[in-house]
């Protein structure tokens, strides 16, 4: 192996890749920063990157990319063809599809964060408590997971939405119950590797609380493998949450909802293909780019786990 | 040594990989040949040997690249062979054994049977004589039980009884060359010494030409009758078994002195000291 | 994907013959999965509704309707002896009437099923046969032009909305090419001549000599079959790429080289040996996501199967009707992921032994 002797950048960049960091803050800087070299040397990543990135942009830009809210109708011009003034066309009721597109990217965002807020937390609690506790508690939690882990997805969200009623809460609580299970097993198989480690010893002997220790050294460790899973499980949340809104389940018209707007659409779809083709097109693109987005963050973040 | 032609003939043999990394060279102008006779490759990791020994069989992994001026087998230049001649040479004429039966049987198949495909593929047998066949060659390499173990599979089987089976697999069709891969370096010491009786005894039975790769130099020197040291993709040095302690160059030197002996009183174990130069220098 | 074969019971009894634990593992995960799977479907259908009795007669039934449903469900009875009840229920093949067809669930499903099994088993096996060799031969050859084109295709197969691309197919192949027939099992003036002897129209007209509604049939089924064929297939090279390279790397590969097998055999006779135990997996996985997905593509083909049963008795608000496809479906799922499980422990020989 050579020895490379690189000369000392100034700057930010040499604080960035200074061998020897000062403080906690600036080797995670590094890592961080060292972490981000790599992801862009991929292009696959960085295609994904890209998409989610444009996903993000246009929600929260909306107002400035679109000509229309979206919303209102304008029997004018119904059902036009894509062309310069209506890039994708318009829908039944007049309204430009390019601009409910982009205003449905904040409802996919928002059902897509809503779910991930509810069953990281969730999955992680129970798999920690699992992992730590051990003995019938842990056999007790983990049965319950195994059970939720095989229940088929989109049929039990169906189903729970058919009784709560349909809506984006509704439509997400009942994805959240179907998603949690890995989470926690993927917290439990964290903790079990880490808990017998000196550190963990150490720090108990220092008087921390069970409480303690998870939140600060079992969680940060779990992060990673939950944060890969979470991006990669996204695709699958927003064909979920797009087969529910197919349904009708999801967000109520006049909502654009992707989903929705697909299902509205069908009736059109031999004569004006545009209506409901652009939207379908849309949450295969966002649902693309998060795979490609997990696959580049778990070759950085979970090497071990590389994909072939 | 009967002065006959040689066995293996290697000029000048590089290897080299295409990795993310760039070039990385394993094996950089090696040469040597081989009769029937006993021949260690002693090295660390990293030092090529067994990349040597794959490229003998032409077994070189895909991203990989085999130069060399001359690497022939009984006349048959291996450069330029067939894949189809190449088959026909692997297992019948030149053959390898590995480290761990482990990782090197096939693990849903039974042990007796994948010593009867070895047998097969060149014998062109039917299923009942090959497996006949590998049942002789079980008992043959000391197995007890030889129609229990053929049909147990691979995590069944303990470490020494995997090797036999190795051995048994790879010496059934015959070959006239083996080259060892490191044979022992997975097991226990006692099944250790069991294991080299007994390839020992096949070696010397059916006089062929050996190759035994190792980073043990006392084995090698206690097993072969020359010794090739290399180190980085070279060869350092070429030795006689029984004249290891006139060596010459300062990497063997270093080696053997790093080794703990009995006979000798040391204070402290040396350690080797890695001179640059060795990795640009020619063999002496 | 690996979350779902450890699912299966890791066992915990002492010294019984691995083959009968793994069997036994098996089975407690399905009853109890089955609890689960009953209790979350009795909490959806009594406990989650303001009104369970509504959601089962509807708002038009009568009071000696409504009275009476009443009674049958025993809501004046605690909730783990309604749970019970229900439980009993299901175990009879009893999931109650269905408003909108006024017959019995049961009855329903029975009638309907067979339409979507037929879309799935003919996807999976149109996957396996094409998608096995696909990605065998994307790892044989890796890094050419087969090689890329299964792992786009696997990751498109992964994002992409099944529903969408059957309807996507539905325009190019019906509205602009006229190559199949359209949505439906059948054409309209069809329907109804063949007896229901299977349920499946294509070995019915066919027993019968009814060749003219059995190419009429097959017209209707290409389309959707295709499209989910090609959901499975994606799934399947993919899959099947992934565990070939695996094996191609590992060192007995190269001690059969090494013995001089050929190139055929090695790849078949040795790598694939090895995956195919795995591949087990994956066909369970695919058979089953196909089942629950039908939901959806059923609506878009307006394919008279569960799926299209259990949207429409949505629309509807036929809660019995749902609950009991839901039920059906889910114990399917369920069912084959296990059964899947099991004949991987069964075919892995050191899962075995």
């Amino acid at each position: 192996m050579t020895m490379a002797t690189q000369p000392r950048a100034a700057g930010l960049r040499g604080w960035l890749l200074d061998p020897s960091p000062a403080s906690t803050w600036q080797a995670r800087a590094q890592r961080g920063y060292l972490g981000w070299v790599g992801f862009r040397a991929n292009p696959i990543a960085m295609t994904g990157f890209v998409i989610v990135a444009a996903l993000l942009l246009a929600a929260a830009f909306a107002p400035w990319i679109t000509a229309t809210d979206g919303l209102t109708p304008n029997l004018g011009a119904r059902l036009l063809p894509p062309s310069a003034e209506h890039w994708l066309g318009t829908d039944q009721l007049g309204r430009d599809i390019f601009d409910r597109i982009v205003w449905g990217s904040r409802i996919t965002l928002y059902i897509v964060i809503l779910v991930s807020i509810i069953v990281a937390p969730i999955g992680l609690a129970v798999g920690t408590i699992a992992g730590y506790a051990g003995g019938w508690v842990d056999a007790v939690l983990m049965r319950i997971v195994d059970i939720f882990l095989a229940f088929p997805r989109l049929i039990l969200a169906l189903a729970f939405v058919a009784a709560l009623g349909a809506g984006i809460e509704n439509a997400v609580l009942a994805i959240a119950l179907t998603t949690w299970s890995p989470y926690a097993r993927i917290a439990r198989a964290e903790v079990l590797t880490i808990r017998k480690s000196d550190f963990i010893v150490a720090a108990e002997a220092q008087g921390a609380s069970t409480f303690r220790i998870i939140r600060r050294h079992v969680v940060p460790l779990c992060l990673a493998s939950v944060i890969v899973r979470l991006t990669l499980d996204m695709a699958g949340i927003i064909l979920t949450a797009a087969g529910l809104g197919f349904l009708g389940l999801g967000a109520q018209p006049p909502l654009p909802e992707w989903g929705a707007m697909i299902s509205t659409g069908r009736q059109f779809l031999l004569d004006q293909w545009w209506v409901p083709t652009a939207p379908g097109a849309a949450i295969f693109l966002v649902s693309l780019g998060f795979c490609l987005l997990g696959d580049g963050l778990r070759d950085v973040l979970d090497p071990k786990s590389a994909s072939a | 040594m009967t002065p006959e032609k040689p066995l293996v003939e290697v000029e000048d043999l590089h290897v080299s990989f295409r990795t993310p990394h760039g070039r990385v060279e394993a094996v950089r102008g090696v040469s040597f040949t081989l009769g029937r006779e006993r021949l260690g490759i002693v090295g660390e990791s990293g030092s090529g040997k067994s990349q040597t020994g794959r490229a003998i069989l032409g077994l070189t992994a895909r991203n990989g690249r085999i130069d060399a001026k001359r690497m022939t087998f009984d006349g048959i230049d291996i450069l330029k062979a067939s894949p189809r001649t190449l088959r026909k040479i692997r297992g019948a004429r030149i053959s390898m054994i590995m480290q761990d039966p482990r990782f090197s049987l096939n693990p849903v198949v039974k042990v007796g049977e994948q010593i009867a495909e070895a047998y097969a593929i060149h014998a062109k047998a039917s299923r009942r004589v090959s497996r006949r066949r590998a049942l002789e060659m079980l008992e043959t390499v000391q197995i007890r039980d030889p129609e229990k173990v053929f049909h147990l599979y691979p995590h069944q089987v303990s470490g020494g009884m995997g090797q036999r089976v190795m051995i048994a697999m790879m010496l059934i069709p015959e070959p006239d060359v083996l080259i060892a891969d490191e044979p022992t370096s997975a097991l226990d010491v006692t099944v250790q010494m069991q294991v080299l009786a007994l390839l020992d005894d096949m070696v010397r039975d059916r006089g062929m030409g050996l190759v035994l790769i190792s980073h043990d130099l006392h084995l090698v020197a206690s097993f072969c009758d020359r010794v090739i040291v290399m180190y980085g993709g070279r060869i350092m040095e070429v030795l006689e078994a029984g004249r290891l302690h006139e060596a010459q160059h300062p990497y063997t030197r270093g080696l053997l002195e790093c080794l703990p002996s009995l006979d000798r009183r040391q204070e402290m174990l040396p350690v080797l000291d890695r001179d640059p130069a060795w990795m640009t220098e020619a063999r002496r | 994907m690996t979350d779902r074969t450890s699912a299966a019971a890791s066992g915990g009894f002492p010294a019984a013959p691995r083959a009968l634990k793994a069997t036994a593992g098996a089975v407690l995960s399905l009853v109890l999965t089955f609890l689960g799977l009953t209790a979350v479907t009795f909490v959806i259908g009594r406990v989650m509704p303001a009104d369970p009795v509504l959601a089962v007669v509807g708002d038009r039934a009568s009071e000696e309707a409504y009275q009476r449903v009443f009674l049958e469900m025993g809501l004046d009875k605690p909730l783990y002896e309604q749970y019970l009840r229900y439980l009993g229920q299901i175990l009879t093949g009893d999931f109650g009437t269905s408003i909108m067809t006024t017959r019995p669930v049961t009855e329903d499903i029975l009638r309907f099923f067979p339409a979507t099994l037929e879309l799935a088993t003919l996807a999976t096996l149109a996957g396996c046969l094409i998608g096995i060799p696909m990605g065998v031969w994307a790892a044989v050859n890796q890094g050419r032009w087969i090689d890329h084109v299964v792992r786009v295709l696997g990751l498109a197969g992964y994002s992409v909305p099944v529903f969408w691309l059957g309807m996507v197919g539905l325009l190019i192949f019906y509205g602009n090419l006229g190559w199949v027939g359209g949505p439906g099992r059948i054409d309209i003036y069809y329907d109804g001549i063949v007896d229901d002897v299977t349920g499946v129209i294509l070995i019915d007209s066919a027993l019968q000599g009814e060749w003219e509604i059995f190419w009429n049939a097959v017209s209707h089924l290409i389309l959707p079959a295709s499209v989910l064929g090609l959901y499975a297939l994606a799934y399947i090279a993919r899959m099947t790429r992934s565990f070939m390279l695996d094996q191609l790397g590992q060192e007995y590969i190269l001690a059969a080289r090494i013995k001089g097998a050929s190139e055929f055999s090695v790849i078949w006779r040795h790598a694939f040996r090895n995956v195919l135990v795995q591949l087990i997996t994956i066909i369970g996985l695919t058979y089953a996501s196909l089942l629950e997905g039908s939901v959806l593509t059923e609506t878009v083909f307006a394919w008279p199967g569960i799926g299209q049963y259990i949207t429409t008795s949505l629309f509807n608000a036929d809660m019995n009707a749902v609950l009991g496809g839901t039920v059906v479906v889910g114990i399917c799922f369920v069912g084959i992921n296990m059964l899947s499980d099991l004949l991987y422990r069964l075919a892995d020989p050191r899962a075995r032994a």
